[in-house]
Formats: C-alpha cells, sequence, structure tokens
C-alpha cells in the first residue's frame, strides 16, 4: 500500500491516504545522524511493515519449540521426566528456556515488540484516517481517462444537470463533492480503514486483557471427594497460583459440597480406543456463597461450569477414593475417611497411599492400587480392566516405621520410605492385601486390621478468577469485526467531469480508484454509468 | 436402522465417492491434457516480455523502477494512487500479452477437452453428494454433530472443499482447477478412510457442547477454503516460473499452463480466497478460546494444537502484511501463504497424532 508513496502524483496526496509509517522515503544520511536522528530511525524501522512482518514471522517460529518439548506451566511431570530422560540434551534445552517458552525473555521479547511497532504503527494511522474522514474529497484529476477506470458517454443534459445525475446514481454510500457545477469527486468506503485500525487496535487490548487476567487473576485446583465440603480458602487448595498482584488471603469466601458424582463410560462399542471411553461426568453440589447464605443446588459438568461470586468453578477430573478404617494393634481406630488415589490409566488403575503415623507400636504406610474392575493378570499383576466401579477392590503392600522422616510431608500420594521396612506375611513373602469393599484384612504380627467401607468417587475441581475475561472476549470479537469490515470493505472514489458538447448536452466522463486489490471497479464505474446515463436518456460511447 | 448399519452405509458411501472422485479426477485430467493440446503455437513466445520480468529489488530507492516493470495487468500492484497510463479500459492486458484465452479454449481438440470436462462436473457433483450423505448417515448413527474426530472432521473439510468447488463450476468455468481440487481431496478422503479411520461412537465428555459444532464446522469451513486458496496459489507460482523460462512459450508444460488463467489473476484469485478463509480462521481461534474456558478453565494454555492454530493464524496474517508491503513480490508473499497451508497439514497430522496436550483428552 505504501506503493502510493513513489507513485505520488497530483492525484491524491499518498502519504494523507495510505499512512502507513513505511521506510523513510528520503535517503538515510549516515554521517550526521545524531542520537535524535538514530532514535528517529530507530523509531521508523520499528514501526515499519517490514519489521511487522519479521516480528510476526518471528513470533509464529518461536511458539513452535512449546509445542514439541513439555511445558513446566502445564506438565510439570512430564517436563521432570522428559529432562531426566535426555541427560546431555534436556539442561541445555532447560537453560534455553525451551519447557517455558511463553515466558522467556526472547518470546516476551517478540511480542513486546510487536507490541510497540503495532501502537507506534496504528496511532499515526489513527490520526491521519480521523483527519481524512473529515476532509472533502480530493481534486478531480485533469485526465480522467489515466485512472485505472474510466467511462465516457453522451448525454442530453447540460453539465450541472449531468452531474446531479451522476450524484444521484452514487447514493448514499459516498460522501461527494461537487466542484464549479461540472466536476464531482466522490468517496466511499472509510470503513476500511477504520476497521483495519479497530482490528490493530484491539489486538492491543486482547494482549491487555490477557496481561490483567494474569496479573490479577488467581486459580487453584484442589480434589474434593463425595460427601465432602471444601471452602475456599487458600491453604484448602491442593495447588493455587495466585497472579503477582492477586491476593491469595482475600478469596471470595464461597463453600462447596461434593453431594454426588455420576459417571458413565463406553461399554457397547468393544473396539480399541472407545472401549472404556469417557462419555458422560456429573457432578452434584450444594455451593453456598458465603457463610450463613442458604446453600444452593447446582450440577456441574465438564462443559458447563458453576459461576461464583467471584470465581468459576471447572469441573477437570475425577477418581475414586477408598473409605478404609484401620485399627492398631491396640485395637484403637487410628484412620477413618477416604483416601484419595490418583488414576494413571484410561481405565483408572489408581495408586495412592495410606498413610497411618498415629498407629502403635510403629506407624504404618499402606502403598497400592486401587483397581474399580479388578482382575489379577500373570504379566501385569492386578490392573484395572474398566473405569467404572465394577468390581472395585484394594491391592496394598505395606511398610511400617517413620512415615515422616524429618518432618519432611512428600507427596501424598507415595511413601517415603527411607526409615521404614516392608513387612511379611506370616509366609515370610511380602505381604499382599486384597480388599474388596466390606472387607476386613487382619494385619500380621497381631499389628491390627485394614477395612474397606466402600469406594467413593472424587471430582478434580479448578477455580478460577479472571477479572479481564470479559475485557479479553469484547476486544477479540472488535478485533473480528474490524478484520472483516477491512477485508472486504471497498475505499473507492468516483471522479466526474461533465462538458458541454457543441450542439447541445454534455460529454460526461467517469473515472474510478480504488485503494488495494478491487477486480469490481471496472464493473461498478460501468454500472454508475449506466445509471447516470438512464437518467438523461443518452447515448453511451466506450473508450 | 441399527447404529451399525448406518455406519456401514457411511462407510459405503465415502468408498463410493472415492472411487467417483477418482473418475472426475481424471476426467479433469484429461481436459487439461486435451485442452493443452489444442493451443497454438504462439509468435516468438520465446521472448519474455519486458512486463514479465520481476525485477528483485533490495532497497526503497529500486521501488520505482521496479513498479515501471510491473506487470500493467488487472494485477498490478499500483495501489490506490496507482495510475496507467496506457491503460484506459481497465481491463487487464495478460490475455491479450500471452496470447491465450484460458477460459474458453479453441481450436481441434477443444472440443474434446470440454466432452471431457463436462463428465467431470457431474462427477465431482455426485461426489459432493456421496460425502455429504457419508456425513449425514454418520452423524445419524451417533445421534451427534459428526465432527468429533480426525476422520470426521476431514470427511466435513472434504464436503466443503468440493462443494465450494461445485457450485462455482455453475458461476464460472474453473474447469482448469479441477484437477488440483480433486486430487488433494482424494488424498485427504482416502487418509481419512484408512490411517484415521474411527469407529463411529458417543463423544468425550469434553466435547459435548454445541461450542464443537460451531468451532469445529467453521474451522472445517476455513480449511476448505484455505486448501482451495492453496492450490490456486500453487497454479500461481507455477504459472509464473513457467512464465520466465526462457523456453516460455514452446515445451508441453508451457501450453498446458497457459490453459490456466494468466499468473496475475491466478494470484489475485488465491489473495480472495485467502481473504475469505482468514476472518474464519479468525473466528475459529476465538471460538476455540471461549469453548477452552469452558471445558477446560482456561481460554488459552498453549496446548500443542493452540499453539498451531495460533502459529497458522500468525503465518496467514503475515502473508496478507506482505502482500500490503512494498518491494515484497508476490511470488514471495504467495510463498507465505504456502507456509501457512504447510502449517495446516502438519497440525491436521503429526500434531493430532504425536503430541501430547489436551486435545488427546483422556479420562483424567
Ligand atoms: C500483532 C501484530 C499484527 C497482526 C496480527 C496484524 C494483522 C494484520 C492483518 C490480518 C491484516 C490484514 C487486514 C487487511 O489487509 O486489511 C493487517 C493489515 C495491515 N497491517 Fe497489521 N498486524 C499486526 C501488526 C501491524 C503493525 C505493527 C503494523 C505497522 C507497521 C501493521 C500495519 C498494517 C497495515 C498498514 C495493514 C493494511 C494492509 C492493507 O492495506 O491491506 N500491522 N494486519
Amino acid at each position: 500500500m505504501s506503493d502510493a508513496r513513489v507513485h505520488a502524483d497530483a492525484v491524491s496526496a499518498p502519504q494523507e491516504l495510505t499512512g502507513t509509517a513505511g521506510p523513510a522515503p528520503e535517503p538515510v544520511r549516515l554521517p550526521r545522524l545524531g542520537p535524535v536522528g538514530w532514535g528517529r530511525w530507530a523509531w521508523r524501522t520499528l514501526t515499519s511493515m517490514r519489521t511487522a512482518l519479521l516480528l510476526l514471522l518471528l513470533l509464529a517460529v518461536a511458539a513452535l519449540p512449546g509445542s514439541i518439548w513439555p511445558q513446566r506451566s502445564i506438565n510439570p511431570t512430564r517436563t521432570a521426566d522428559y529432562i531426566a530422560a535426555h541427560p546431555s540434551l534436556g539442561p541445555v534445552l532447560d537453560r534455553l528456556g525451551f519447557f517455558e517458552v511463553y515466558a522467556t525473555p526472547w518470546f516476551s521479547a517478540i511480542y513486546l515488540l510487536l507490541l510497540i511497532s503495532l501502537v507506534g504503527c496504528v496511532l499515526p494511522r489513527t490520526r491521519i484516517h480521523l483527519r481524512q474522514v473529515r476532509a472533502r474529497p480530493p481534486r478531480v484529476p485533469a485526465n480522467l481517462s489515466r485512472l485505472p477506470a474510466y467511462h465516457a458517454l453522451d448525454l442530453d443534459l447540460d453539465p450541472p444537470e449531468a452531474i446531479a445525475a451522476v450524484r444521484t446514481a452514487l447514493g448514499r454510500r459516498y460522501r461527494v463533492d461537487v466542484r464549479d457545477g461540472d466536476c464531482l469527486a466522490a468517496e466511499t468506503g472509510y470503513a476500511k480503514e477504520t476497521g483495519n485500525l479497530l482490528f490493530h487496535l484491539a489486538l492491543i487490548g486482547v494482549i491487555v486483557g490477557v496481561a490483567i487476567g494474569h496479573v490479577w487473576g488467581w486459580k487453584g485446583d484442589v480434589i474434593v471427594p463425595v460427601g465432602s465440603t471444601f471452602s475456599n480458602t487458600a491453604i484448602n487448595y491442593d495447588t493455587i497460583n495466585p497472579g503477582p498482584r492477586a491476593d491469595p488471603s482475600r478469596l471470595p469466601p464461597f463453600s462447596l459440597t461434593l453431594d454426588r458424582f455420576d459417571a458413565s463410560f463406553e461399554d457397547r462399542i468393544t473396539s480399541a480406543g472407545q472401549f472404556g471411553a469417557p462419555r458422560d461426568f456429573t457432578a452434584y453440589l450444594s455451593t453456598t456463597q458465603e457463610p450463613g447464605a442458604a446453600p444452593r443446588q447446582r450440577i456441574l459438568k465438564v462443559n458447563q461450569p458453576v459461576e461464583m461470586d467471584g470465581a468459576t468453578v471447572f469441573l477437570l477430573g475425577n477418581g475414586y477414593a477408598a473409605d478404609v478404617t484401620v485399627k492398631d494393634a491396640r485395637g484403637v481406630i487410628v484412620y477413618d475417611g477416604p483416601t484419595v488415589f490418583l488414576p494413571r490409566d484410561n481405565n483408572y488403575t489408581s495408586p495412592g497411599a495410606i498413610k497411618v503415623p498415629g498407629a502403635r507400636p510403629q506407624g504404618l504406610g499402606f502403598f497400592g492400587n486401587l483397581l474399580p474392575t479388578a482382575v489379577i493378570t500373570d504379566d501385569q499383576g492386578p490392573i484395572s480392566v474398566f473405569p467404572d466401579a465394577r468390581d472395585p477392590a484394594l491391592a496394598l503392600g505395606l511398610y511400617e516405621g517413620e512415615l515422616f522422616p524429618g518432618g519432611a510431608s512428600g507427596s501424598v500420594y507415595a511413601l517415603n520410605t527411607q526409615e521404614m521396612t516392608q513387612v511379611t506375611g506370616d509366609d515370610g513373602d511380602v505381604l499382599r492385601i486384597w480388599l474388596e469393599p466390606g472387607q476386613t484384612v487382619d494385619l500380621p504380627g497381631e499389628r491390627g486390621s485394614i477395612t474397606l467401607n466402600s469406594i467413593e468417587r472424587w471430582a478434580g475441581l479448578s477455580i478460577r478468577h479472571d477479572p479481564a475475561k470479559n475485557l479479553t472476549l469484547a476486544a477479540s470479537l472488535l478485533a473480528l469485526g474490524g478484520l472483516i469490515a477491512s477485508l472486504l470493505i471497498r475505499r473507492r472514489r468516483v471522479f466526474a467531469r461533465a462538458i458541454a458538447l457543441p450542439g447541445g448536452g454534455s460529454r460526461l466522463e467517469l473515472g474510478g480508484l480504488a485503494k488495494g486489490e478491487d477486480s469490481g471497479l471496472a464493473d461498478h464505474l460501468a454500472a454508475l454509468a449506466g445509471r447516470a446515463g438512464s437518467v438523461g436518456l443518452g447515448s453511451t460511447r466506450f473508450n | 436402522m441399527t447404529r451399525e448399519t448406518l455406519e456401514q452405509y457411511s462407510l459405503v458411501s465415502l468408498y463410493s465417492a472415492l472411487a467417483v472422485l477418482t473418475l472426475a479426477m481424471f476426467g479433469y485430467v484429461l481436459y487439461l491434457a486435451r485442452a493443452a493440446a489444442s493451443q497454438p503455437e504462439p509468435a516468438g513466445a520465446a521472448v519474455p516480455e519486458l512486463a514479465d520480468v520481476a525485477v528483485p529489488v533490495s532497497a526503497g530507492a529500486d521501488v520505482g523502477a521496479r513498479l515501471a516493470t510491473e506487470p500493467v495487468g488487472r494485477g498490478v500492484r499500483a495501489g490506490w494512487a496507482g495510475t496507467s497510463p496506457d491503460r484506459p479500459d481497465g481491463v487487464g492486458t495478460d490475455a491479450a500479452r500471452t496470447g491465450s484465452v484460458p477460459m474458453d479454449p479453441v481450436g481441434g481438440s477443444a472440443r474434446g477437452a470440454r466432452r471431457a470436462a463436462g463428465p467431470a462436473r457431474m462427477l465431482t457433483w455426485l461426489a459432493t453428494l456421496l460425502v455429504g450423505a457419508s456425513i449425514i448417515l454418520r452423524g445419524l448413527s451417533v445421534n451427534r454433530p459428526p465432527l468429533g474426530n480426525l476422520h470426521e472432521f476431514i470427511a466435513a473439510a472434504s464436503f466443503v472443499v468440493l462443494l465450494g468447488f461445485s457450485v462455482w463450476t455453475l458461476k464460472r468455468n474453473v474447469d482448469w482447477l479441477g484437477a488440483f481440487v480433486t486430487a488433494p481431496v482424494l488424498l485427504m478422503l482416502g487418509s481419512a478412510t484408512t490411517f484415521w479411520y474411527t469407529e463411529a461412537a458417543q463423544l468425550l465428555p469434553s466435547l459435548r457442547s454445541s461450542w464443537l459444532v460451531i468451532h469445529v464446522s467453521v474451522a472445517t469451513i476455513s480449511v476448505g477454503v484455505f486448501t482451495l486458496a492453496a492450490t490456486v496459489s500453487l497454479a500461481y507460482l507455477l504459472v509464473d516460473r513457467s512464465d520466465r523460462l526462457p523456453t516460455a512459450g514452446t515445451s508441453r508444460a508451457a501450453r498446458l499452463r497457459r490453459v490456466l488463467p494468466p499468473a496475475a489473476e491466478l494470484e489475485r484469485l488465491g489473495y480472495g480466497l485467502h481473504v475469505i478463509a482468514f476472518p474464519l480462521w479468525t473466528f475459529t481461534l476465538i471460538a476455540g478460546a471461549i469453548w477452552a474456558r469452558q471445558a477446560w478453565a482456561s481460554y488459552w494454555n498453549w496446548d500443542p494444537k493452540e499453539v498451531w492454530t495460533f502459529v497458522i493464524w500468525v503465518v496467514y496474517a503475515a502473508y496478507l502484511h506482505a502482500r500490503a508491503t512494498t518491494g515484497i513480490s508476490r511470488q514471495k508473499a504467495t510463498y507465505l501463504a504456502l507456509a501457512g497451508f504447510a502449517c495446516i497439514i502438519l497440525n491436521y497430522s503429526i500434531v493430532n497424532m504425536y503430541f501430547v496436550g489436551q486435545h488427546s483428552y483422556s479420562g483424567v
């Protein structure tokens, strides 16, 4: 579009029209460039179309590694596994930021430069556009037949009448300027540039919205077993990620109870990849907005979050918890309640641990798998073959000793066996416990007993607050609207001149000029001429 | 009818479409061959005219010179202010310049060419209907919109391409494009029925959303139009290159290429198609983000599929920029458009299959 610069002619003032911060037209005078000159040169370069193009391409390339290597912020476990599996390459990539691409300085540098370039490009263009929208259409060029589209016809009308006919034919979409009675300049499609500017400005809005959400928003994840209540305070979360300016000590004080959780899985189609695939998850919640408020019954599903005041609750995962009771050697109940197991595969074979530090004479640590549909195989031992709780069982081993050496808490789902010994059965082999709901197993050596009361489900909830999500959405939709206007609206100028013919009537010349691609310009002009001609019954002549 | 029977019929319909489309492709290839054979030997065509030579430029100062040598056809770059003194009528001069009459070949085997194109058009319509029927049957067999997995997605995108092209043939003579449309669609459908076949089934909970229909159907249309656009752009580059060969006009390839519209017109057509597809893709991106917030709590996660959707968007934005930037040739800009299409292909093949992300949603 900045071709216009080099093509400057009397027809229009091209800089005014295009307003691109293109390359400086005058040659760069290197020797005399002072700091101000350099600054100006740098700014011009940064806000040029070529730089924008380069930065766009760089952004595309820089975004790619994040889809190839695991990202720490999304999946820390896979990232750690990857680094462990690639001892030479892993740490190098890590130092370069390939595992958190979207937070690296190089990625940020690219989009910040693009942002600056965008502002530097769009603001001057906005100023120019505003001026142009108010300005008169430009003067009529001397030779209309030199314009990309041209049409001439003879009319039985005086020049002023002929021009009036053109004016009628142009309709209301054109801004029309009649000069000296026999010349006319008209312009339409200002909305093309408006749309383009709106698009680029709205992109800035999107970036600002994302940034606000990042800085002032927060998110937390928590697992809630059926029957349990979660109160929205930071310590109750399994993990919480507040933004840099969010205050996790002042979360909205709502709470929610998981009354019931329904899950269904594919069991009719038996082909691989389909059998056992999840079909529906529904969580039934009772929510209270603040302590003392009346509870409300709400349904939470995967695509159907529950909006609370100040945060939104999403259903992101589910699994099983074992409700167990453990008695120690004294016969005292030292553990009672649901223990969460985390599914490891699509059939919900779920490893986990039951830690009983209060058992006497020594702390007890059970470890093993919860199997919703349990079978014992020759090669893999006990596994689950279907994700629903068709035939659940708990397959456990047992350690005894110090569960939390040095007071370290460690993972809830695994035992730290540093200061523990594995318990063997009466036959001398390591102890294997198999429990189905309702069963109790006595632990060898008078250590007490463990009872599996029932298998419950749990729901993995993600609770988020994004103060700018509506801004981001509105800005994206504005960008889309602006883009459509920018791409589809045609910006055109039409010029007309009527010259009185010696024998009466006049010769009407029409010229058309379009900005950018416009294959329909000639047809448009011909139609215009036709409409004007039908007013002044004349003979049409093509040149 | 049971679910299995419906699914069976859907497959039968798809296989029939493949067979019919293969015939249509042969028809269009035959058309090209005959139309090329009927091209007259142009006189003195071996001399590339000055207007054809793109002068490489490196500095802004050369731009004026370059513009002077640009073809003054309808694809002329002179923008808003550009006037072309030697072309008062606003009609492209490319056709006149190259001496070819691309839209309607005449001569000995020209009638033969038309005879091949007619049935090819009919067969393409038939294949379109068969693919459409297959999609509907599949939807009926599972009682949901058939856009839940890659197989279904490709079938739908193929349908969009075929329907778009077939409707186009009603309005304009675009027989020259037939081979370029039917061949890639055959490839797409062939791989959808073999590598990526998935038994019809209900959706994962994360896919149960009206956003599935909105997001995926617009993505489908967008990919369909991008496919057409890429084909036309590729044709542009080929024609443009053969235009600039010193032997232009004598070889068989050159005759074949004169069956196609002139380079500038192809370029413009490609741009027009991209301009339709790009806002659709922008919408796909936004709708995907809205859906991602519904399903995964966050509108943007840099999940591999999201990364690629974004990258595709950025590359096409770069194409639109390049096309509007002074001193970047149309050829170079078109390479960017094709790079965007390469990203689309990678997105639907490799990224879907091998990159771990939320789009391969499992129960947890
Ligand atoms: C975040 C980065 C950017 C994106 C995603 C972007 C995207 C786009 C898109 C998709 C278009 C096509 C719309 C049209 O042709 O009317 C466009 C046009 C345009 N952009 Fe950008 N842009 C970005 C940054 C910039 C910057 C930094 C500049 C300033 C140099 C700029 C200047 C322009 C101009 C002048 C047009 C109009 C081109 C024409 O007349 O066809 N853009 N942009």
